[in-house]
């Protein structure tokens, strides 16, 4: 079965980019506008992988992943943060909260598939 | 991957007019920071996505509004009236951007460096953060690309990597083990598992990571490429990389020691290492402690082993200050060149006879001996010895004899003999084939030797020796032999003979080289599904060789391969028929004798010739390649061995000598059988080289043909 991935991103224009390249791969995508209304949603349904904004409206990618680390369902499910800061504070808040990995934007699909082979295998 | 940009530029046109309303609203109250916070992230997804889809104007200025309007959010720039100003003026600039990107008119671009300017300007301590942002805007994620294949030849090099990665690491959602296989994709990889730090049952965390592992990974690929596999968690890791072989590496060099590994990854202490092996005594004194052998004995070997041990020194250093290593390609280039020049020397010694100019021809004859001994050294560079692939084969005898049951010992003679590097590459899968055959149908199992008053140990020997301008390679056994008759009533009963062919022992030896002859009963993994021995065939007439065949049975079986010393070059015969020219190998030429109308008359048109009595068939190559023209009252007749029987080539004239440098006829002729290439005369014209074993093959052929369409 196709293993499932959320994308978090208050720009659709960048979920229906990672959409559209992680479909492509096979894998089945969800989406995610913004950190509450993905953490609503992952609550219901399982995924097998989380790629999410770090700058959202309502709740930020770091909040999200911190709360999706302290569900048990979620403890040990890779997350990857998408973020245009490459200084090293952003990821260290970002790797502190639980994040697996990181893809710096802008990226090509094959970057983003590459990262999601390397946490996701 | 090609992604439609509407998807940005419909967001962005959205966010844009957004963003207005934002700007407005904050000049308003210039304190809500959620209004700061809504015009940052519009600005922040104009850039991130602008990049992505390809608009990298659009995230490059953009960037300078999102930087300022970080600041903002961090409280370091308060919101002015100049700051809305530029901003909205930016968020114009950013749409007149997006509308010259779907045909609208450019953008000012004087404009967008004001705007720039004034944001800067805006910066405390002078906006020095702006040329340093503009920098991470091209930041891009680590190249995660796969390396197809993951594959390391000879000059990869050979990492050892430790990765301990810390208790916690799956609390981030890291699989240590997909970074295993992430390496794998570099090259091939040996990975141990330590788990010394693995606690008992009762005590274990299962949601702790305790293994540890040493991978030993060898890949074309750099260090960089090792280190972006654990770039997500360099942090939670302790890795150590380290070269420990490279194309650096003396391949003499012996391998490191056991200790000294231990050592180097700081396993053990240099001090307990020497206590335990200070604690063994060596091997000689334990030997003669147990009373196996005397002490002198073991000292006198001890010497031996010495000695040799500084010979092969003392060689070794020898052969490495006088040998150059050097890239085979180079070498081909060599041997091109020199090609072109014997050409060129051709040409001119032709020209300065026709000229008549002594001192040109005294030039001309200088450069003809100097352009010799350039191709005979050239030649000679390119020379390999043999015992290499000999020696090769050793591992193949001894699997392939301790699989079947058989007990053989592979003997070889002539492992200096050199040869072409191409036709040595070329030669390892028709001796594979050879020696399998020897010890699959040749070699008899131990007991039926014994039986048969055989040393029960069977002998495989390989050798190697010149013999002119040919080198002769012999595959030996003294196994059961082939049997004559026997491979010839296989060969009726699979058709590929017609049952009343008449054949020399020889000749049957042969049809072991026929496609799918086969003479196993059964089929083993080793032989006997009747391919093999028509690629020996092949491939040897590929290398313009020739096989020889003989065995005796009970007694043992040599195939003998005769091979040119080189491709390259040959020395030629050239001859003429009317205007054509042709050029035989004059290794092969034994005599030229005329041909009379009348010996023609005399044999009444039958292609045989009186020499000395012994008559000879003949082909004549006017009538063969439909030359156009008259024969002359005489013609030559070039009578060369082929296939160990004297052949006659009816040519009008014999030239002479000539120093052939062959070049391929190219894809579009590769089925011109009966030539082996072509070659450039002194004249500029071409002559083709003449394949005088696949001529006979030709001509025999469709005589039998005709005979048979003869009868009724």
């Amino acid at each position: 079965m196709a293993k499932k991935i959320m994308t978090v991103d208050d720009s659709s224009s960048v979920r229906q980019m990672v959409g559209l390249t992680l479909k492509g791969a096979g894998y089945d995508v969800s989406e995610g506008v913004d950190g509450q209304d993905a953490l609503n949603k992952l609550k219901t349904a399982q995924v097998d992988m989380v790629v999410t904004d770090l700058n959202m409206p309502n709740m930020d990618g770091i909040t999200l992943i911190r709360e999706l680390r302290a569900l048990p369902q979620y403890k040990f499910t890779p997350i990857v943060m998408l973020t245009t800061e490459s200084q090293a504070t952003r990821k260290q808040e970002g790797k502190s909260a639980g994040a697996t990995g990181w893809i710096v934007k802008p990226f090509k699909p094959d970057q983003l598939l590459g990262v999601v082979k390397k946490v996701l295998g | 991957m090609e992604i439609d940009t509407s998807a940005f530029t419909e967001e962005a046109y959205e966010l844009l007019s957004e963003l207005e309303d934002s700007l407005l609203e904050l000049e308003e109250a210039p304190e809500d920071e959620d209004l700061i916070g809504r015009v940052f992230r519009a600005m922040h997804t104009i850039k991130g996505s602008g990049a992505m889809f390809g608009f990298d104007d659009i995230a490059e200025f953009t960037h300078e509004v999102e930087t300022v309007f970080d600041m903002v959010r961090g409280g370091s720039i308060p919101v002015t009236k100049t700051l809305i100003d530029l901003t909205l003026a930016a968020r114009d600039q950013i749409r007149s951007m997006l509308d010259a990107s779907a045909g609208g008119d450019p953008p000012d671009e004087a404009k967008a460096q004001t705007i720039i300017t004034g944001l800067r300007a805006l910066v405390p301590g002078g906006g020095g953060g702006g040329d340093e942002g503009s920098a991470n805007a091209q930041v891009t994620t680590p190249d995660t690309q796969q390396t197809g294949g993951g594959k390391a030849d000879d000059k990869a090099t050979t990492f050892r990597i430790t990765l301990a990665p810390s208790e916690d690491i799956f609390a981030n959602g890291t699989n240590p083990v997909l970074l295993l296989y992430e390496l794998q994709d570099l090259g091939p990889c040996n990975v141990v598992a330590r788990l010394g730090d693995l606690p008992h049952f009762e005590e274990l965390d299962f949601e702790k990571c305790y293994t540890r592992w040493d991978i030993i990974l060898s890949t074309n690929e750099g260090e960089n490429a090792i280190r972006d596999v654990f770039i997500f968690v360099e942090d939670e890791c302790e890795i150590d990389i380290r070269v420990i072989d490279d194309d650096d590496s003396f391949d003499d060099e012996t391998p490191k020691k056991l200790g000294e590994i231990l050592i180097e990854r700081g396993d053990i202490k240099p001090e307990q290492l020497d206590q335990v092996l200070h604690a063994q005594a060596p091997l000689g004194e334990r030997l003669v402690q147990a009373g196996v052998v005397g002490a002198e004995k073991v000292k006198s070997a001890l010497v031996e082993q010495k000695v040799v041990q500084e010979k092969r020194d003392n060689r070794k250093k020898a052969s490495a200050s006088t040998s150059l290593r050097v890239p085979s390609e180079k070498l081909d280039v060599l041997v091109d060149l020199v090609g072109e020049l014997v050409t060129v020397q051709a040409r001119l010694t032709q020209t300065s006879i026709s000229t008549h100019d002594h001192d040109l021809q005294l030039i001309a004859e200088e450069v003809e001996r100097l352009t010799g001994e350039l191709r005979d050294n050239t030649m000679s560079i390119r020379m390999l010895a043999i015992g290499t692939t000999f020696n090769k084969f050793r591992r193949l005898v001894r699997d392939l004899s301790k699989e079947l049951g058989k007990e053989i010992e592979m003997t070889t003679a002539g492992a200096d003999t050199e040869l072409d590097k191409t036709v040595i590459d070329q030669l390892n899968d028709p001796l594979i084939h050879i020696i399998r055959n020897s010890i699959d149908h040749g070699v008899e199992p131990p007991d039926v030797r014994e039986a048969a008053n055989k040393p029960r140990v069977g002998k495989v020997h390989l050798s190697a020796e010149h013999s002119g301008a040919s080198v002769l390679i012999k595959v030996m056994d003294d196994g059961k032999g082939l049997d004559a008759a026997l491979l010839k009533r296989k060969a009726i009963e699979k058709g590929q003979l017609p049952a009343d062919a008449e054949l020399s022992d020889k000749e049957c030896y042969m049809l072991i080289f026929g496609a799918g002859f086969s003479m196993a009963e059964k089929i083993t993994n080793v032989s006997g599904r009747g391919v093999g021995m028509d690629v020996v065939r092949k491939s040897i007439d590929a290398l313009r060789g020739s096989i020889d065949v003989q065995s005796e049975i009970g007694v043992g079986t040599t195939i003998t391969l005769k091979l040119p010393l080189t491709l390259a070059i040959i020395e030629g015969l050239l001859v003429k028929v009317g205007d054509e020219s042709f050029i035989l190998p004059l290794a092969a030429v034994e005599e030229c004798v005329e041909l009379t109308r009348k010996d023609v008359s005399d044999t009444h048109g039958r292609h045989v010739i009186n020499v000395r009595d012994v008559i000879v068939p003949y082909i004549r190559i006017r009538d063969r390649f439909e030359v156009k023209g008259n024969s002359p009252e005489v013609e030559q007749i070039v009578i060369a061995e082929v296939n160990e029987r004297r052949v006659g080539f009816v040519v009008d004239h014999v030239i002479g000598q000539h120093q052939t440098v062959i070049k391929s006829l190219g894809k579009n002729f590769e089925h011109s059988d009966e030539f082996s290439g072509a070659t450039i005369l002194g004249d500029g014209s071409v002559a083709l080289i003449l394949d005088l074993q696949r001529m006979v093959q030709f001509v025999q052929v469709e005589e039998v043909d005709e005979l048979n369409a003869g009868q009724p």
